[in-house]
């Protein structure tokens, strides 16, 4: 069993009337990519922003480090280790990109609260960015203006960013979306780079990229996990390609 | 930008030339502009860098100024060089008491509540006899610069005054472009544009904006105390909505998140109500100059959205178009 | 100090009157603010054309009724033509543009009135028919004018209250306040919808300032001074709740008027010490909306 990344177990979150996610548990390992699919509105995104923090569980625990971080803020985890992007691209567009990732980077340095010195000053920062950058290909464009590259390359950022905070554990929330074939090609690349040195969850719909990357796969559908482990058994279960993989609402790319 | 650069340069020429023209006049209202200015570039740290509207921030200038006023002795100089730090810390010990308490909230919210504040701190003086109710109270001398016998300018006299503002002004300008290039600065403009993406990111959003409110109400102090001198007099309508919402017109009318614009905003406010105030020029409907204020303003927002100092922008636009 | 409980009852009657004419202001705002997300500082200077033409309507025809509707006309058309030819292009602006935008608006307002009806202050009569009062003790009586400000707010709440719930035009509001593409995709006419929206809540606003000028009388800086209260009852309400903005202009409307009379040198800070308590409690208002 390689490293302990983060350990979810019996999470749920229930809004009002409706149960978003229903008694969710899984495991993420460094080395490994952990895949989480299922039909729209089946709770993913919602999982997904119980383990960053950005909401609050309404029951079950998640472990890190030993520690159950459940009441931790987002900042909090974060710095932790843990990083995550959003479905939406949450890049600040009239940065550079290389500006982009300097700031994400700051947040691990004490310099962050330095009123004086000009950012500019600090060699370190450039480097960490420069080098989150060359982790995703992207330092052939450091001096662009991030709100002009194009949405392949956006999302790239998005994910620099998040490196440029050191994390353990990556949380990506449907990075392929949007993307043409080479760019997802390029992406898949990447996140299998990546997935060496961190523990990935990874929300997709693509499930070619899923299946290509996965070494564990979590199915849920409303809210509740469906079924649980290897991608071979998954593919190979009657009720997940019932409810999800042998219909039409699988969408590829 | 460099059109914009000597622009400002020549702008800052101009004014500083103002004394030699010996009009007591305008040393005195350029003196005045000067000081809201300041308060008007501390206001631009809030918002301009860190999103946060503040409706309230008068009620710093106003505390500021009751400040002097009451640890100056009634018919002596205090000196300026500990009566400036003690109100200065004043206003910061105030903004970290009020600002634990609203930097939790965000949009208009924040707007509220730092009106709330600013308002209670304004019926504090108003309503009571602790700085001479709506009265107010007299600063019957202008602090002392002396110090060990050496005394390098006289402040109770207006050209002084003046240069003495101006060079505090200059000094505020460049502390706050500092800041804006500081990581400290860029963290700020990096939570206005997207809070949730700087959280995951590991940015706890509480101390920074509490730091941006500090220190803008401190320097919103620097321009209360030296108002306080100008004039001599503090009452209850300098911490009252009012003004904070004048200043604020000052900033977004100059345009928000330039530096300048802060300063060019002030000027042109206070110089455009000089003019159309001008019973020499206007004769009797002089005395109605907000209606063509209010004009000019709406004029303004439609076809300057971005400030005044914008207009520099669409100049050199236009300039590198023709080339 | 409050002596028998009728003067309370008084006291309290008149904290209740107030707070439902701030309701009235309010709820026209939090309509604006709500489902337009337009901030408009000028609100409160419609408050003040209201009480400004009553009165100047009960000084030239005697009695300020006869023109009421005509006056609700101009007001509507004058907030059509703002809206259209002003606010409507600020939509997808900076709140701060809005801000000062109307900020300059109501500079134009108070000059237009400084120039038509000067500076002083003036009383404005109570309409004959409503002159009367109602005995409480064998001393007190309480004014039926009073009685018929809160009443009149009270049905044209119940009125707002059934348009909105129950009827097309109300859902199509609703529904833009919350999706405003998916409204328009549906086509239905969104900018049509906000114009009226518009128009109306300053046409409310208008209204409450007409029937509060012979309480309150018209002075120079009337509207400033309640569109500050009226934003405060907006926001501890909820921004876009009607019922939101009712409970805390009633609570704000007593806790004013009775704060004035147990504690006069408080009573300033009373309100917006109510509100700051409100909002670190619950950071979104009372009833957020969405």
């Amino acid at each position: 069993m390689s490293e302990h990344g983060l350990r979810a177990s019996g999470l749920s979150k229930v809004f009002g009337g409706l149960t978003a996610v229903d008694n969710v548990s899984l495991e993420l390992n460094v080395g490994a990519v952990h895949a989480v699919i299922g039909p729209n509105g089946a709770g993913k995104t919602t999982l997904i922003n119980l383990l960053s923090g950005d909401l609050p569980p309404t029951a079950g625990s998640i472990h890190f480090n030993g520690h159950d971080i459940v009441g931790y803020s987002s900042d909090r985890r974060s710095r932790l280790g843990i990083g995550r992007t959003y479905q939406k691209i949450n890049i600040f567009p009239s940065f550079t990109v290389l500006e982009n990732c300097r700031l994400a980077a700051q947040s691990r340095k004490s310099h962050a609260v330095n009123v004086f010195r000009s950012v500019r000053s600090y060699p370190s920062l450039k480097q960490e960015a420069e080098q989150a950058l060359a982790a995703v290909g992207l330092e052939h464009r450091a001096r662009v203006i991030a709100g002009t590259l194009s949405h392949g390359e956006q999302r790239q950022l998005d994910i620099a960013m998040s490196l440029a905070t050191r994390p353990r554990v990556l949380l990506l929330d449907e990075p392929l979306s949007g993307m043409g074939a080479e760019e997802s090609t390029n992406m898949v690349t990447l996140l299998r780079k990546l997935a060496k040195d961190h523990a990935v969850l990874l929300v997709e719909h693509d499930m070619d990229a899923v299946f290509a990357l996965a070494e564990a796969l979590t199915v849920m559908v409303n809210g509740r996990v469906l079924a649980s482990g290897k991608p071979d058994e998954i593919r190979g279960n009657p009720d997940v390609q019932r409810a999800y993989l042998g219909t039409a609402e699988v969408r590829r790319g | 930008m460099k059109v914009g650069r000597y622009i400002l340069v020549l702008g800052a020429l101009c004014v500083a030339l103002v004394p030699l023209t010996g009009a007591t006049f305008y040393v005195q209202l350029v003196s005045k502009i000067m000081i809201l200015a300041i308060f008007a570039m501390s206001l631009d740290l809030l918002i301009g860098s860190a999103g946060l509207v503040s409706l309230g921030h008068a009620a710093f200038f106003g505390v500021a100024g009751y400040g002097i006023a009451l640890l100056s002795p009634k018919y002596q100089a205090a000196s300026f060089w500990w009566t400036l730090p003690v109100v200065l810390i004043i206003c910061a010990t105030l903004a970290l008491i009020v600002g634990l308490l609203v930097v939790r909230t965000s949009g208009v919210y924040f707007i509220m509540v730092t009106l709330a504040f600013g308002q209670m701190l304004y019926y504090l003086f108003h309503d009571t006899k602790f700085g001479g109710g709506s009265d107010g109270i007299y600063l019957y001398v202008r602090p002392e610069l002396s110090i060990a016998g050496w005394r390098p300018l006289n402040l109770e006299k207006p050209t002084h005054f003046f240069y003495f503002v101006f060079a505090i002004m200059l000094g505020v300008y460049f502390l706050l472009s500092r800041i804006r290039v500081s990581p400290f600065g860029h963290v700020l403009v990096g939570l206005k544009a997207n809070e949730q993406r700087m959280r995951s990111l590991g940015f706890p959003p509480t101390p920074y904006k509490l730091g941006a409110f500090v220190l803008a109400a401190t320097l919103t102090g620097l321009a209360g105390y030296l108002s306080a001198c100008q004039f001599g007099f503090v009452n209850p309508e300098l911490l009252s909505w009012h003004y904070s919402a004048t200043v604020l017109m000052m900033l977004i009318l100059g345009g928000v998140a330039r530096l300048h614009g802060a300063v060019v905003g002030a000027f042109a406010y206070v110089l455009l109500q000089e003019l159309l105030a001008s019973q020499a020029i206007w004769g009797g409907i002089a005395k109605h100059w907000q209606l063509g204020m209010g004009v000019l303003i709406v004029l303004s927002v439609l076809l300057l959205p971005n400030g005044l100092t914008s207009l520099v922008d669409r100049l050199s636009w236009l300039h590198f178009k023709a080339n | 100090m409050i002596g028998p409980p009728s003067e309370f009852l008084i006291q309290l009657l008149n904290g209740i009157q107030y707070g439902l004419l701030l309701f009235l202001l309010a709820s026209g705002l939090s309509l604006i603010f709500g489902i337009m997300g337009v901030l408009n500082l000028a609100h409160g200077s419609f408050y003040m054309v209201g009480a400004y033409v009553a009165f100047w309507l009960s000084r030239e025809l005697g009695n300020m009724w006869l023109a009421i509707p005509v006056e609700l006309a101009t007001v509507l058309l004058i907030g059509l033509i703002l809206e259209s030819a002003l606010f409507s292009r600020l939509y997808h602006r900076d709140h701060l543009q809005q801000v000062l935008l109307s900020f300059g608006l109501i500079l134009i307002f108070e000059e237009l009135r400084s120039i038509f009806f000067g500076d002083d202050v003036h009383g404005v009569p109570v309409p004959p028919l409503l002159r009367a009062s109602i005995p409480l003790t064998d001393t007190l009586s309480y004014p039926v004018y009073r009685l018929f400000i809160s009443g009149t707010c009270l049905l044209i709440a119940g009125l707002m209250y059934l348009v909105i719930q129950q009827t097309r035009v109300g859902m199509m509001i609703r529904a833009g306040s919350t999706n405003r593409e998916m409204v328009q995709s549906l086509g239905i006419n969104i900018k049509l919808i906000y114009r009226w929206v518009f128009a109306l809540g300053l046409t409310l606003a208008a209204a409450a300032g007409m029937i509060a000028a012979p309480v309150s009388s018209v002075y120079p800086g009337m509207g400033n001074q309640i569109l500050i209260i009226c934003f405060v009852v907006v926001v501890v309400g909820g921004i876009g709740s009607i019922k939101g903005a009712l409970i805390s202009a009633l609570a704000i409307g007593i806790v004013d008027t009775l704060g004035q009379v147990l504690l006069p040198e408080f009573s300033g800070v009373a309100v917006y010490l109510l509100m700051a308590v409100i909002l670190l409690w619950r950071p979104q208002g009372l009833f957020r909306v969405a």
